[in-house]
């Protein structure tokens, strides 16, 4: 009885800290500025929509992956997956969700068009050390 | 023995964890972060032992294995707690609550061995069966009520450090996947796949505390509105 019930409460308190820690990430790379290539490539002018993210994502795969960002983007894409099951799910039982969940996969689009800058400035630094050697 | 599943997420652990020192040094947030380091040190250490032990003295069975392990654990789980301590501090630093956190924090190691002893007087006859999981379940589960009520503190005082803030949601993670993973092993048998849990979730710790030292300096802010579901 007692392992089932710290079993519920950690399941609980494991989806909020997740949620909290996708969270996190997506606000850290929030003030980060894309640059004019990321633009132009990704559609986002100054702020991303929830339909950006399938497409950011493809062009990422396109891109050298980066050790440090895979983790980061994993946990941000199962975010992404939850919050459209949440809207399929609940967003007739709740309205008001409908426009929370559209704004947060909106961030999630913005964090992955962040992770496409850098891994495109990643590799172009490695194209330079290349050429210089 | 384990497999090689288990020996590869080994090696990624204790792989990780020296990955996460090396970051401090070469961030220089190695003082700074001094217990973290300290606990992740240890864990290496730990595991390193456990790995001799367990080639020299014939598996996991073994007593040398047994003992080694949970006396190993139970100064993991203390120094994970001085971690966690050393978070409050610098969460409540600004508040001067530092004396406050110090007399608290003895008291709760005092409570906590005080609580696991009157277990063991009372379970000396199952000690290194089940009794070994319900303990580490019941200390995860410590750890992660202390873990939520500093993301409390976190959100209330409006912490805006990017670090301390991931490194703490790490933290959460980590206790409520090693709380969830003990329980479920205790009501649904151990030898399935959940005994890859543990260890892989020993690995995410280091790992994530890492990419957190790389990617973010001291300096590094975020809103704390964005931190909470429902913006206040």
């Amino acid at each position: 009885m007692m392992a089932v019930l710290i079993f519920v409460a950690s399941l609980a308190t494991l989806v909020m800290f997740f949620v909290s820690y996708c969270r996190s990430l997506v606000a850290s790379s929030s003030r980060h500025p894309l640059s004019a290539e990321v633009r132009d490539v990704t559609g986002i002018r100054t702020v991303a929509t929830a339909a950006d993210y399938a497409r950011v994502v493809q062009l990422l795969r396109l891109c050298p992956e980066r050790q440090e960002d895979r983790a980061g983007l994993q946990a941000v894409g199962i975010y992404y997956s939850w919050l459209t099951v949440a809207q399929r799910m609940l967003a007739w039982i709740a309205p008001s969700l409908r426009s929370w969940t559209e704004h947060e996969q909106a961030c999630c689009a913005y964090f992955a068009a962040v992770t496409l800058d850098r891994r495109i400035a990643h590799s172009r630094e490695m194209l330079t050390h290349e050429a210089e050697l | 023995m384990p497999g090689p599943i288990g020996l590869m997420i080994w090696f990624l652990g204790t792989a990780f964890e020296l990955t996460f020192v090396v970051c401090s040094l070469a961030r220089k947030s190695f003082l700074r972060y001094f217990f973290l380091n300290l606990y992740v040190l240890l864990s290496t250490t730990v595991s390193i032992g456990r790995f001799l032990i367990l080639f020299s003295y014939g598996g996991a069975e073994s007593d040398q294995y047994m003992y080694f392990y949970f006396y190993s654990d139970a100064l993991l789980t203390l120094a994970l707690y001085f971690a966690l301590i050393s978070l409050y501090s610098h969460i409540l630093g600004e508040l001067r609550a530092g004396e406050y956190v110090k007399w608290v924090a003895v008291f709760l190691l005092l409570g906590t061995a005080g609580f696991t002893y009157a277990v063991v007087a009372q379970s000396t006859q199952r000690l290194s069966t089940s009794f070994a999981y319900e303990l580490s379940q019941n200390l995860y589960f410590v750890g992660l009520v202390l873990t939520y009520i500093l993301w409390g503190a976190v959100l209330k005082l409006r912490e805006t450090r990017t670090r301390l803030v991931q490194i703490i949601l790490s933290l959460g993670l980590y206790f409520s996947g090693h709380a969830a993973s003990y329980a479920l092993m205790n009501f649904s048998g151990r030898y399935s796949l959940i005994q890859y849990l543990t260890p892989a979730l020993a690995c995410f710790l280091p790992l994530s505390w890492s990419v957190t030292m790389l990617r973010h300096s001291d300096e590094s802010r975020l809103a704390p509105a964005q931190l909470v579901a429902v913006p206040r």
